[in-house]
């Protein structure tokens, strides 16, 4: 414990210049991209201290994005399950439904202010390349979203959504044709059309400055329930819970907390088919420290240190990587960190809809379901925090399918 | 004394350029990678780069990357990548060796291990693409107690600061990453080039090699007018794709070096000069 609050002490210098969090993060990247990252980093650490531009975020934020968003106690759940009081930070009822649009608002408006015109997207779900069309088709910019082949099947109706707001979406073939191709390919185009072209990356995961900046962008969801705890409930909450796939909207609601220490901080992982085989995309729970996608981190791979293919029901938890962030909490002891399997998140997808009439994004039912387990290990006069991070209606056509439905 | 070094300083005394071709192991096939190799050799390589198969090849053009993907299914992981460097060995004690590849796997197998082994199968140097200077201060000292030069890669945007780092750990030669983009994206620029060199040699005294963009003889015949070194890889990456054979790889391996040689021959060397 001494080590970990030494380590806690430390925090406020991380992550570090070069962008690491302890052994982990940094700039692994080729040196093609580095003028870009340096580019970056030098314009995000001026307009966050630049007034003009925060409130202008601030306004975005709120009559664009929603904000704030409610805290809602979730009294049928907590009947339910006859322990601690479930409270629901309901980032689903944002603007393009997640929390994603957090993020891709202030890089939008980061992307203008640095004057680029085009902006590229990795997606997953389809949520973060849903919120970059929409603050592209704001702004005014040319938006690009690559995005797994695997996943355009998945989520055709976000494809749409993207199509419909100006956005190409380029269907990437290469690798498991997931995410993790997606974002490859998003580097690329970057790389090659730096003078012009914004990337808007979706997560905490990739080389500095994006884990830090991301959350950044994200802990308007942490600062929001803090404050908001502290008004309605005259307390902070127990335990914070929260889905981690890169890990954006998790290190959102943690970071504001990191220094309230007697708040526990559990990152649910998607544990697919079950943590003992490879069909998973649990890389704090069951990988190991690599390199991945420009930081260094846990990540999945097999015995040669290729990545490997990842399995969950939510394709924006299907990602072989996590933030730095999120390694570096696991490794101090501060935040921990549960796999939940396909079964159990889609078990909770339909418990929340049928018990309080709110339809979660498949991801964000991960952390449901292990937010209904644990409130039930807790007393009564207790409260756990969920991040519902987005809504569900894009994975209709997924849990339809899983039910042998057809429309 | 490293393989490297010993051959820039023969390629310096006799006026000449470098050749050295880029090819993925165990692309088109495990079985076609040595036989490769030395046939780059007869047709006038004078280095040879070899790709280690990665399954997430961020910095390279979809050419690379579909190579990268086949040697994959085809079983290539680094323990046959060495196994090809030490077979190559045995027929060519001469012509240095890198290795060019992602960090992942050399962390897997941990950098004091990874370096031994490389070391031991006779690989000279090391290009790891997502590790820039920046990063690479912990891996130095293994790859030097190994007599493994560290490569790095510079580009027209490399900050001076970054460069100096950069040549605290650099040996063997600088690879000068010609154009924005990824491998085989574009082609390159050459008369920006010679301005863009003479800055990189003010900063590191190594030979310059030029690559990324580069794919016929003419360009390459350019290229070695103002630097050390010129590197092709994925326009014979391309090529090798198309090959059904071994011998057909070996073919068209000698088929589009050797023009490529005899253009760079023919253009005017201009460190041979700077020899005086």
């Amino acid at each position: 414990m001494v080590e970990q609050a030494l380590k806690l002490e430390q925090r406020e210098a991380l992550p570090d210049l070069g962008g690491h969090f302890g052994i982990f993060g940094g700039r692994f990247v080729s040196e093609t991209l580095m003028p870009a990252l340096e580019e970056l980093d030098a314009a995000w650490r001026r307009y966050m201290k630049d007034p003009d531009f925060l409130a202008e975020m601030d306004r975005d934020l709120a009559h664009f994005v929603g904000r704030p968003s409610p805290l809602y106690l979730a009294e049928n759940l907590t009947r339910q399950v006859g322990g601690a009081r479930i409270v629901l930070k309901r980032e689903d009822l944002n603007h393009t439904g997640a929390h994603k649009i957090n993020n891709t608002v202030g890089q939008g408006l980061l992307a203008r202010a640095m004057g680029k015109r085009r902006v590229i997207a990795e997606t997953g779900a389809g949520q973060h390349g849903v919120a970059s069309a929409t603050i592209a088709a704001r702004l005014g910019m040319e938006c690009v979203v690559y995005m797994g082949a695997e996943d355009v099947r998945r989520q055709a109706v976000n494809v749409y959504r993207m199509k419909l707001l100006g956005a190409q979406v380029v269907a990437v073939e290469s690798g498991s044709r997931t995410l993790k191709d997606a974002l490859n390919e998003a580097m690329r185009d970057w790389v090659t059309n730096v003078d012009d072209t914004f990337y808007i990356l979706g997560t905490v995961a990739g080389p500095h400055p994006y884990p830090a900046m991301v959350r950044d962008f994200n802990a308007i969801v942490g600062r929001e329930a803090r404050a908001q705890m502290l008004t309605e409930y005259g307390r902070l909450p127990d335990a914070l819970v929260a889905c981690v796939g890169g890990g954006s909207n998790a290190i959102g609601l943690f970071y504001p907390f990191i220094d309230d220490t007697e708040v526990a901080m559990i990152g649910v992982e998607a544990a697919g088919r079950g943590l003992s085989g490879q069909e998973h995309a649990a890389s704090l729970c069951a990988g190991r420290v690599g390199v991945l996608h420009g930081s260094r981190t846990y990540l999945l791979d097999d015995d040669s240190g290729q990545i490997r293919h990842t399995h969950s029901i939510s394709a924006g938890l299907d990602y072989p990587g996590v933030g730095p962030e999120h390694a570096w909490l696991k490794d101090c002891g501060r935040a921990r960190y549960v796999g939940v399997s396909d079964t159990e998140a889609l078990e909770a997808f339909h418990n929340l809809t049928r018990t309080e009439g709110i339809m979660p994004a498949l991801e964000s039912a991960h952390a449901i379901a292990y937010g209904l387990k644990l409130a039930a290990e807790l007393p009564q006069d207790q409260i756990v925090l969920v991040n519902l991070s987005g809504r569900g209606d894009k994975d209709i056509n997924t849990v339809a399918e899983l039910e042998g439905i057809e429309f | 004394m490293n393989r490297i070094d010993r051959r820039f300083s023969e390629l310096k005394r006799a006026g000449r350029v470098a050749l050295v071709p880029y090819v993925t192991a165990g692309h088109p096939s495990p079985a076609a990678t040595v036989p490769v190799l030395h046939a780059a050799v007869k047709a006038g390589a004078d280095l040879v780069e070899l790709g280690m198969p990665f399954s997430d090849v961020m910095a390279d053009g979809p050419v690379i990357q579909n190579a990268h993907e086949r040697a994959l299914a085809q079983g290539t992981g680094l323990d046959q990548v060495l196994e090809m460097v030490s077979a190559f060995r045995r027929d060519d004690v001469d012509t240095p060796i890198i290795l060019m590849g992602y960090a992942n796997p050399i962390e897997r197998r941990g950098v004091g291990t990874f370096a031994r082994q490389a070391s031991e199968a006779g690989v000279d140097g090391l290009l790891i693409v997502d590790c820039p200077a920046d990063e690479a201060d912990d891996l130095q000292g293994q790859l030097r107690s190994h007599d493994i030069h560290q490569i790095f890669l510079v580009a027209p945007t490399t900050t001076d600061s970054r460069l100096n780092h950069a040549a605290r750990l650099a040996g063997g030669f600088v690879y000068y990453v010609s154009i924005k983009g990824v491998t085989g994206a574009a082609s390159l620029d050459v008369d920006s080039l010679a301005p863009m060199i003479k800055q990189v040699r003010a900063r590191i005294d190594l030979p310059v090699a030029v690559g990324f963009g580069i794919r016929e003889p003419a360009q390459a015949a350019a290229v070695a007018a103002v630097a050390d070194a010129v590197v092709i890889g994925s326009a014979l990456v391309d090529r090798l794709d198309r090959c059904e054979s071994v011998d057909e790889a070996v073919v068209v391996v000698r088929e589009f070096l050797a023009p490529v040689r005899q253009a760079m021959d023919n253009s005017a060397p201009v460190s041979v000069e700077e020899t005086a």
